[in-house]
């Protein structure tokens, strides 16, 4: 019986232990914050349209971002890829019949639910408009919004964070399918023990400091304002303590993602897997190390910029490492375009310019010029949404069948991987220009000369948009109408694809035998098939 | 500079907030020409490394597509020797690279940041929606700033409220203004005209209306423009006067009878402290030792000065800084 017919109702579903209903919660409620976030952000595009601040007022827009950010990257984000898709398939690929703790799991899903409405709430009831880094003084002594109550929002999320990542590393510890050794893992799985581990670590932190800016809100405590004798510089290195690590909670499980697509559609195992592996490590640890590049103007001082700007530069090399072996597993490959891939190689694509870009900004000399402005705006759109969010479509629709047990149209879903990039490059590229003319970010109104960029980048975010929404048509025809996919629809070697598409509720009706190599794909074999002539759809059935 | 060498950047065209599409604005900064030329070594430098990676996957994609006949031997089953030597290869090269980008962008930092010291001071008060300046002979100006060509400038900031930012595009320089601290952006401006400046940290409702102009001049205008303003005396003037009626002179003065250490000269001095620290002291460790008396105590000295926060305004402490400031110029120019 799969578990999806493992009960009908309501109740069946908000009381599950199953990590497969619990991805499905996820699933269901990021969409939801992820259009609302959207939604802001196209009132944000539809402003910018013209310099004047004309639509909504300077105090609206303000709010408009911050909701954006908040919800972008709190809501949606960070817990994206981990909560849905590590949910899902973690302990599917090691083997595992669930979580090592399921209920945690399920408190994980209330917790983020529970904070996720508040913050909401704090929009609805008027906003809150600090932008969602929250600087102080302004966010503990000048701002007249929602503040406590988006702080509690997020604070809860974070509890959130943190007993996911402290579930999926007991997962990954002890519930791997005997026989499968640390270096026989697919690199989904290293990529999300690394982000659970900066989970665990770094949240804690974001709570310390958002406890302390609502202690200074409330009681005036002195810990950030200056004028009671606090320091506003250190609310910066806390906040970027947790959040430059966030940024690769965002992108190390994309990367993870994308290191199980290629290899599947280009029929080849991974180039440099243990490379792979270790440059995840890398990434999780030294970006601890590099959180004062956000604060190269800051008036921290010239040593903290100088040891920060070189970390900065190092940290890049394990993410070009990961560009290379991506570009070289698809050397002598047999590579199929389907969906899930035009979206794996649309992140290689926007993942190459987003962490290039970063070089420049990692450069101090440039970054005084380009810090807080729309070139900053690119550069982390490139990654978060570019990386990120491209990332997560292609594992949406990797991991479909599995999921639902249907398939969904190819044709449409390759039509809207080619949109989304498209759009994606029309709205983002623009702000590169911008901001190296000067543009600064979070304005509402701006000097005429930059509307010409500014127009392209909005004409470019309705692209976009439309992208995101033709998933919603085709998976819901898909859903109603979709044909039935058999257990292993790509010809994947990873232990999700050996059990039945939807999975029973226990995951596997006999325990599956660890593999003997991980991505053990074979190309030469696969294009011997194809000469055939055998259709991917033959192949797809014996596999 | 020599104002002939002025002149002749002068002749470059002037800048103006012309409101029509240029794709990049020329500089206007002894710094510009540097980030600039940086920034565009960077852009070839990734703009190259970007081409070939999308060639090599469109290549791929298109020479090892399913269909294709062509040769797909040697499949490796496990990491072969050659597969880790180009792993090591391209781990140790654009680790060189990058090395080699943070020197070069450090070295123009470093001289970026480097004040000369007869940069001309300009005291920076910001606040919730504008940029309060004060030149040293105390002409004050809102949301404009005046300098003279090919003279080296150097502001004082502080913040009243929240933090802000002074960005200057056609400078390429921008720098936080922190409330609680003094921060300094030195530069040098290199065209005639007028420039942007923006507000560029998130400040609160009418962050994008904070927005300023810098004015560049000739310097025999500059001067003229200084002697012109109303006639009100020098920010070191008025520090003085402060310095007076606030009482610090009854202490810090040579001939007082309170233990308390002299002034004259102190900006630039080494003052060894208390709990063996010791400091080269600048703008905001007078600010501190006028606000917060206890953080720094002189070596030699009983902690008994007061605090006078919440009795200056921002202006107030500029003036006294200005003033102590200016015995220091008034010593190097005896010397």
């Amino acid at each position: 019986m799969s578990y999806l017919d493992d009960g009908y109702t309501l109740r069946s579903w908000l009381t599950t232990h199953d990590h497969k209903r619990i991805a499905i919660l996820y699933a269901i409620a990021i969409t939801g914050f992820f259009f609302i976030g959207g939604a802001a952000a196209t009132l944000i595009r539809l402003e910018l349209a013209t310099p004047a601040g004309d639509l909504v007022s300077h105090d609206t827009y303000n709010k408009l971002f911050t909701a954006h950010g908040v919800i972008m990257v709190w809501l949606f984000l960070i817990p994206s890829i981990p909560s849905v898709m590590g949910n899902f398939v973690l302990p599917l690929m090691i083997g595992a019949r669930d979580l090592a703790f399921p209920r945690l799991n399920l408190l994980s899903w209330y917790l983020y639910m529970g904070g996720g409405i508040l913050t909401l709430a704090a929009l609805f009831l008027g906003g809150v408009d600090t932008g969602w880094t929250f600087y102080t003084p302004y966010s503990t002594m000048f701002s007249n919004s929602y503040v406590l109550l988006t702080l509690t929002g997020v604070f809860i999320v974070g509890f959130s964070s943190i007993l996911t990542g402290l579930n999926f590393i007991v997962t990954v510890h002890t519930l791997r399918v005997p026989g499968m050794g640390w270096f026989q893992l697919p690199l989904f799985v290293w990529a999300i023990y690394a982000t659970s581990a900066i989970l665990v670590l770094a949240t804690p932190v974001l709570a310390i400091t958002l406890l302390l800016v609502a202690a200074e809100r409330l009681f005036q405590i002195g810990v950030f304002d200056p004028a009671y004798g606090g320091d506003p510089l250190l609310f910066q290195h806390m906040f970027w303590f947790y959040s430059h690590p966030a940024v690769y909670i965002m992108v190390l499980p994309a990367m993870g993602l994308v290191s199980e697509i290629v290899p599947c559609f280009a029929r080849k195992r991974i180039f440099g897997y243990r490379f792979m592996a270790y440059a995840i490590l890398g990434i999780a640890s030294i970006g601890f190390l590099v959180w004062g590049h956000h604060m190269f103007v800051s008036g921290q001082s010239m040593t903290a910029s100088l040891v920060f700007s070189l970390l900065s530069f190092v940290v890049a090399v394990p993410s070009a490492i990961k560009v290379f072996n991506w570009t070289a597993t698809l050397y002598k490959g047999s590579i199929r375009f389907d969906a899930p891939m035009l979206y794996a190689l649309g992140f290689v694509g926007l993942f190459t310019i987003g962490g290039l870009t970063g070089l420049i900004l990692a450069a101090l000399a440039v970054d005084v010029h380009l810090t807080d402005t729309y070139f900053v705006v690119s550069h982390f759109h490139y990654i978060m949404v570019g990386g990120s969010v491209m990332a997560y479509f292609g594992g949406l629709h990797f991991w479909w069948p599995k999921v639902t047990g249907r398939l969904y149209s190819g044709v449409w879903a390759r039509i809207a991987a080619v949109i989304m990039f498209i759009g994606f490059n029309l709205t983002f590229f623009p702000q590169y220009v911008l901001g190296y003319q000067g543009m600064p970010r979070r304005y509402h109104a701006y000097p005429p000369e930059f509307q010409v960029l500014n127009i392209l980048s909005s004409a470019g975010a309705s692209v976009l948009a439309i992208g995101y929404l033709l998933p919603l048509v085709y998976f819901a025809v898909s859903l109603w109408r979709g044909e039935r996919a058999g257990a292993n629809p790509w010809g994947a070697t990873g232990l999700e694809w050996q059990t039945a598409s939807p999975p029973p509720t226990h995951n596997f009706d006999t325990e599956p035998a660890a593999p003997k190599t991980v991505y053990g794909y074979d190309a030469e074999a696969d294009a011997r098939l194809a000469a055939r002539g055998a259709p991917a759809s033959t192949e797809r059935a014996e596999a | 500079m020599s104002t002939f060498g002025a002149r002749i950047l002068a002749s470059a065209g002037q800048g103006t907030l012309d409101p029509s599409f240029s794709l990049l604005a020329p500089g206007a900064s002894a710094n510009a020409g540097r980030t600039d030329a940086l920034f565009i070594a960077l852009l070839v430098l990734c703009g190259g490394m970007a081409i070939v990676i999308a060639t090599l996957i469109v290549v791929f994609s298109f020479r090892y597509r399913r269909h294709a006949v062509v040769d797909r031997g040697n499949q490796a089953s496990g990491e072969s020797a050659g597969e880790i030597r180009l792993e090591i290869a391209w781990t140790v090269t654009p680790l060189l690279i990058f090395l080699g980008i943070f020197a070069w962008s450090t070295w123009d930092y470093i001289r970026t940041t480097r004040t000369p010291a007869d940069a001309l001071p300009v005291y920076v008060v910001a606040k919730q929606w504008m940029w309060k300046l004060q030149q040293r002979t105390g002409r004050r100006e809102i949301n404009e700033l005046h300098v003279p060509l090919g003279q080296p400038v150097r502001l004082v900031m502080t913040s009243q409220d929240v933090i802000h930012s002074f960005f200057v595009p056609a400078f390429r320089l921008k720098q936080d203004v922190v409330p609680g601290r003094y921060t300094t952006l030195s530069f040098t401006a290199t065209r005639l005209g007028e420039f942007h400046l923006f507000c560029a940290e998130y400040c609160g409702s009418e962050h994008s209306m904070m927005l300023g102009r810098v004015v560049v001049m000739m310097p025999a205008d500059f001067s003229r423009w200084l002697a012109a303003g109303p006639n009100e005396p020098g920010l070191a003037e008025r520090g003085f006067a402060l310095y007076r009626s606030r009482g610090c002179s009854g202490c810090h003065e040579p001939g007082s009878t309170v233990h308390a250490p002299s002034l004259a000269g102190l900006i630039g001095r080494t003052v060894h402290l208390q709990d063996g620290r010791s400091l080269v002291a600048d703008e905001n460790y007078v600010r501190d030792s006028v606000l917060l008396p206890l953080k720094d105590v002189v070596a030699g000295f009983d902690p008994v000065m007061p605090s006078f926060a919440g009795q200056l305004d921002e202006e107030e402490i500029a003036a006294i800084v200005a003033y102590i400031r200016s015995t220091s110029d008034a010593s190097e120019g005896r010397r």
